[in-house]
């Protein structure tokens, strides 16, 4: 039984460095990337790194980090690369502690890293499926991960994802992949007659696309910071 | 009895929600199902003078859902058919007098003693629309071969299958047919309009009838007598077709090709 108390998901959090709210300019900059996607930010979780930023030490300092991102409208739950005294401080601010960026998030940690630790099963992040066609005013969103489409997304209808999305319909509304700003995420498509493509922010509308491509199956994705239009 | 909810909804207006509310209605009591048409465009109530019986309406729906009438004492029997009641709507009041509730309980009632109950929708999206969609079992789409009505269709059969009661206690879905109304073949031929195609390849639902543009209807409208009771015009057999396709007849699709005119027509310039 108790293998079933505790279950293992893999999120997508939002990590925001330490220094960076050191900057002036900071609050402002952010208000404006929320007020261009206010869904996206509404209650999103955020970890503060705190790699380079020693000077944060104080229970205090955590309390007025929160307090900013609050304004926000994000949560911020838990800290990363904390030295142990910065550990210390942010457990009595309540936040959590997170493990660095592994660079191969496929490796599994070292046994003696889970020895005090409860194990998680690695959940791989799943799909999201749509099977019934995406009518026009319907929005859907894969929150940190791919969406696939089995039927036509209407005009006037929006898909987004913060992964890859690929569609086995007429793609006839918007669809915006690499939401969270995933820069490699691509769009597929079996017909391609978007309103709006876009890949982490970068867009093309309806005019902007290829005439030659229209009606065909098609990738699109980022290269060389330009969104690029091939047939499939 | 438990009757079956119909709703005749669109989005758009002016595609013909009400005149083919009257003609399915009309359809079907003529079929021989006990019938009852209820207008739900509050404040701008049309379907007593396309049923022709705007001179008997004494109460109406809303004075019902306030329990200032009885429900057979707001029905109207017509003057064609056994089977068919017209329930109209008041003119003085608004949407938001459609209180749920009480729309419900006057369903519930309906059921007892109807086969159908055809809901005609207002325009729009709000909460009219979304009132008379609610509590629908089946839904029509009345949807003109035009990208905006079309568009505005695509919007709500996606409102019905979230925003309806089916879906909202996770009951079996809304059947969701489209009607096809005011087609003209020959403006189709011409490119000026969508094929039946194009309309069914966007919305993908099974199509129930394309009811080709008439004069007939017009006239039809403007004499108070539902387009099914003419038996002559192109389109009040076209809406026999639906009807017979709803209950689950099958039928080959009529009045997709213009008319041919014949030579002396043609002479006197007369279609």
């Amino acid at each position: 039984m108790a293998g079933n108390l505790v279950q293992g998901a893999v999120f997508t959090v939002m990590v925001v460095r330490a220094g960076m709210l050191r900057d002036p300019a900071f609050e402002s900059e952010l208000a404006e990337q929320i007020r261009r996607s206010p869904r996206f930010f509404l209650n999103a979780p955020v970890v503060l790194d705190l790699k380079d930023a020693a000077e944060f030490i104080h229970e205090a300092e955590f309390a007025e980090a929160r307090e900013v991102l609050r304004r926000h409208t994000l949560s911020l739950i838990g800290v990363q690369n904390a030295a142990p005294a910065q550990l210390a401080a942010a457990a009595s601010a309540g936040l959590a502690s997170f493990a660095p960026n592994a660079p191969q998030p496929n490796r599994r940690p070292p046994r003696e890293a889970t020895s005090n630790a409860v194990a998680m099963p690695a959940a791989a992040t799943k799909t999201r499926l749509v099977t019934q066609p995406v009518r026009s005013g319907t929005q859907i969103y894969a929150r940190g991960a791919d969406l696939v489409v089995t039927a036509a997304v209407s005009p006037g209808a929006e898909i987004i994802a913060d992964g890859n999305i690929h569609v086995y319909g007429p793609l006839r509304g918007r669809a915006l992949a690499g939401a969270g700003g995933d820069v490699d995420a691509r769009i597929f498509c079996s017909r391609l007659e978007a309103e709006l493509v876009s890949i982490a922010g970068r867009y093309l509308v309806s005019e902007q696309l290829p005439p030659e491509q229209q009606g065909f199956p098609v990738q699109i994705a980022l290269v060389d910071e330009r969104l690029t239009v091939t047939r499939n | 009895m438990a009757g079956k909810v119909i709703v005749l909804t669109s989005g758009k207006g002016g595609v013909g929600k009400t005149t083919s509310a009257a003609a399915i209605a009309g359809g079907l009591a003529l079929r021989g199902h006990r019938t009852v048409v209820i207008d739900f465009d509050v404040g701008l109530r049309n379907l007593d003078l396309i049923m022709g019986c705007e001179r008997r309406v004494v109460f109406d729906f809303i004075n019902v859902i306030n329990g200032d009438a009885k429900l057979n004492q707001a029905l109207i029997k017509d003057k064609r058919n056994d089977n068919l009641f017209i329930f109209p709507t008041s003119q003085t009041r608004d949407k938001d007098a459609l209180k749920r509730d009480g729309v419900e309980r006057v369903l519930e009632e309906l059921k007892d003693s109807f086969d159908y109950i055809v809901c005609d929708s207002p325009a729009g999206i709000e909460h009219g629309a979304l009132t008379a969609m609610y509590f629908a079992d089946s839904a029509i789409i009345v949807t003109n071969p035009e990208v905006s009505s079309v568009r505005d269709s695509d919007r709500i059969i996606g409102l019905l299958a979230s925003k309806s009661r089916r879906a909202e206690f996770n009951l079996e879905p809304v059947a969701v047919h489209l009607l096809l109304a005011r087609y003209s073949p020959e403006r189709v031929r011409k490119g000026e309009m969508l094929t039946v195609e194009d309309v069914k390849e966007i919305l993908s639902i099974p199509l129930l009838g394309v009811i080709p543009e008439s004069e007939s209807v017009l006239r039809a409208s403007n004499t108070g007598t539902p387009i099914v009771f003419d038996e002559e015009s192109p389109a009040g057999r076209a809406y026999h077709d639906a009807v017979a396709r709803f209950l689950g007849e099958q039928r080959e699709l009529r009045f997709l090709q213009p008319e041919r005119r014949s030579f002396f027509r043609a002479l006197f310039g007369r279609a």
